[in-house]
């Protein structure tokens, strides 16, 4: 058995704090960039970019459907507008204006949900996303992205502002493990191998990286090879990175915080079906919505740990022969 | 593209107009008559005399925009920009068939020349707001006009909208208000009345002008007003009848969505001849 990169897991920021660092950065270096916000830029961070320039920065109060539409005529205009709200409301309320005044002309208007998942906590259900990817996934052309940790959020969100097209980036309440180093290069659609293994692949996206990184070590003390992937873009997913672990490990597990319907499992098992077709699971919330708590009793209740993973892959381990 | 502000030139545009929605819709056997009739003369006004645009140079950073929200009025609009240049005259009969770039809803896809893709009511106000602030922020002479049904304005998002023009002060919008007082189910008045609408309007902060809709120097002059106007966005509500200019679809609430029968177009285009 290869010694594999043993991981220190600090914590680091939330994405969406990161993702509000990054922005109020691409304000200083774009001027085309412009910001709306519908009466939570101190909970999506967008508020540093509100300071920093306030004449690009347009806050269009408890209005999501507005908001979103209003993104889209900028971009028409030729700006680049992120727009940003809780995933929930952005996805949910803003849904039908996703579809027509972004997806179907294909405008260049770029969507930040914040306090996706179940992890923002006691808030409860009304405020969590678990239907985002579902959402988003469905709208044609559209990228979708994910970003495990600041680091990946902060390249993600850099790199939507310079490639053309409606980009939807989910990012999350809790302060998350850091899993990259600083110098790691994103690029949309390309998964990024974190650990390399043969006995099965652990594909997630969001905080699900650092808990299958954690599965994977699990693993290992019990003679599993694990291989871990980021899957940090959810739409186009990356078919090269599937196939490869489908027939080189034969097994996948796919978690992530979000429905279990509807999400990356279910895209992933598409292309696996269809490429390589190998034995799957899936970690996700199960056609539930969950309740008030402190995150970490969710992620515990919920089924969306390290240990929850790493029985996921004992299980599709086993079903192989 | 020849622009003109006789109101004698532009009353025999319409007309010509009229007979190409006709003509368009009846070819199409499908399609929305009663509410392209009732926004003729706006729609004529706008691009031969008010709006600066350029048919050659269809995305010129500083061109005016049009923006029709009620989307189903669309072959209104598909005549006027083909009589401006923007596209052939001679495909307005391939309207709603495949493959041709007059789509049953207005489709920035295959007519690229257009300012939105619409067709889901409520939503052309917003992007309008969008691309005002985009010109504010460039400070260009950009202008956005938005038209909008009366039935169509019964949609939440207006209101969200209006609210935002309102507050935003955004004197470089312009938003109509086609009020030919009937929608598909019925008459407004009888579905969800909306009166009274100028108040509305002006409670949320736009400069509010109410004008006879087919004419055509009462529209000239309105338009000339919101130009004038600073710090607040203009509405102007265009009393229009619904179906105008052929006299068995006027006030008709079967021709908001039913082609004319060839039997028919024939009567309407001897009554526009």
């Amino acid at each position: 058995m290869p010694a594999k990169t043993k991981f220190e897991l600090k914590t680091g920021l939330a994405t969406r704090e990161a993702f509000g660092k990054a922005l109020a950065e691409l304000g200083r270096v774009n001027p085309n960039v412009v910001v709306l916000d519908a009466d939570l830029s101190k909970s999506t961070y967008t508020a540093e970019f509100g300071h920093a320039f306030p004449e690009r920065f347009f806050e269009c109060g408890i209005a999501e459907a507005d908001m979103v539409a209003i993104g889209s005529g900028l971009a028409m205009a030729g700006k680049i507008p992120f727009a940003s709200s809780f995933s929930v409301f952005l996805l949910n309320k803003g849904f039908e204006q996703l579809r027509m005044t972004a997806a179907y002309p294909h405008v260049n208007l770029k969507i930040v949900g914040t306090h996706s998942g179940i992890s923002i906590g006691e808030d409860g259900p009304s405020q969590m996303s678990i239907e985002d990817l579902s959402l988003a996934c469905s709208l044609p052309g559209f990228t979708v992205i994910s970003p495990a940790d600041e680091i990946a959020t902060k390249a993600l969100v850099t790199r939507a502002a310079e490639v053309f097209g409606p980009i939807f980036i989910r990012t999350g309440r809790l302060k998350v493990p850091v899993v990259y180093a600083a110098d790691q290069r994103f690029e949309i659609g390309k998964a990024i191998q974190l650990i390399d293994g043969s006995d099965v692949t652990l594909i997630a996206t969001g905080l699900m990286v650092a808990e299958s990184i954690r599965a994977a070590e699990t693993l290992e003390t019990e003679g599993v090879s694990s291989r871990v992937i980021d899957m940090h873009t959810i739409k186009p997913l990356d078919r090269d990175a599937i196939f490869r672990a489908a027939k080189e490990t034969g097994a996948i597990v796919v978690s992530e915080e979000h429905l279990a319907d509807g999400g990356l499992g279910v895209r992933v098992a598409q292309v696996v079906a269809e490429v390589h077709p190998a034995v799957m699971e899936f970690v996700g919330i199960n056609n539930t919505y969950a309740e008030s708590a402190t995150p970490d009793q969710l992620l515990d209740k919920y089924g969306l740990r390290a240990v929850n993973v790493a029985a996921a892959a004992r299980r599709a381990i086993a079903r192989k022969r | 593209m020849q622009t003109t502000s006789n109101v004698t030139e532009l009353a025999a545009i319409s007309k010509r107009m009229r007979r190409e929605v006709i003509e368009m819709i009846t070819a199409a056997k499908s399609g929305h008559p009663g509410g392209s009739l009732s926004a003729v003369e706006v729609v004529v006004t706008l691009f031969f005399d008010v709006m600066r645009h350029d048919p050659a140079n269809p995305k010129w950073k500083d061109r005016d925009h049009f923006i029709l929200s009620k989307g189903h009025c669309c072959p209104i609009l598909y005549a006027v920009m083909a009589e401006c240049g923007y596209c052939p005259k001679d495909q307005l009969n391939t309207l709603r068939k495949l493959g041709s770039m007059y789509q049953g809803h207005p489709d920035v896809r295959f007519l690229p020349s257009l300012e939105a893709s619409t067709g889901s009511l409520g939503e052309g106000l917003s992007i309008g707001i969008g691309m005002a602030l985009a010109a504010r922020l460039d400070k260009s002479p950009s202008r956005t006009f938005v038209m909008l049904g009366d039935g169509e304005i019964q949609e939440g998002q207006i209101w969200e909208a209006a609210m935002f023009g309102g507050f935003h002060r955004l004197d470089n919008l312009v938003a109509i208000v086609d009020s030919n007082l009937i929608q598909l189910d019925g008459f407004v008045r009888d579905i969800l009345d909306e009166s009274p609408l100028a108040d509305k309007w002006s409670s949320f902060g736009w400069h509010t002008i109410e004008i006879e809709g087919h004419d055509i120097g009462a529209i000239q002059k309105a338009f000339a007003e919101a130009a004038a106007m600073k710090n607040q966005p203009t509405v102007i509500i265009a009393h229009t009848v619904k179906g105008k200019g052929v006299s068995f679809m006027e006030n008709n609430p079967k021709f908001h969505g039913t082609a004319p029968t060839v039997e028919e177009e024939a009567r309407a285009l001897a009554e526009l001849a």
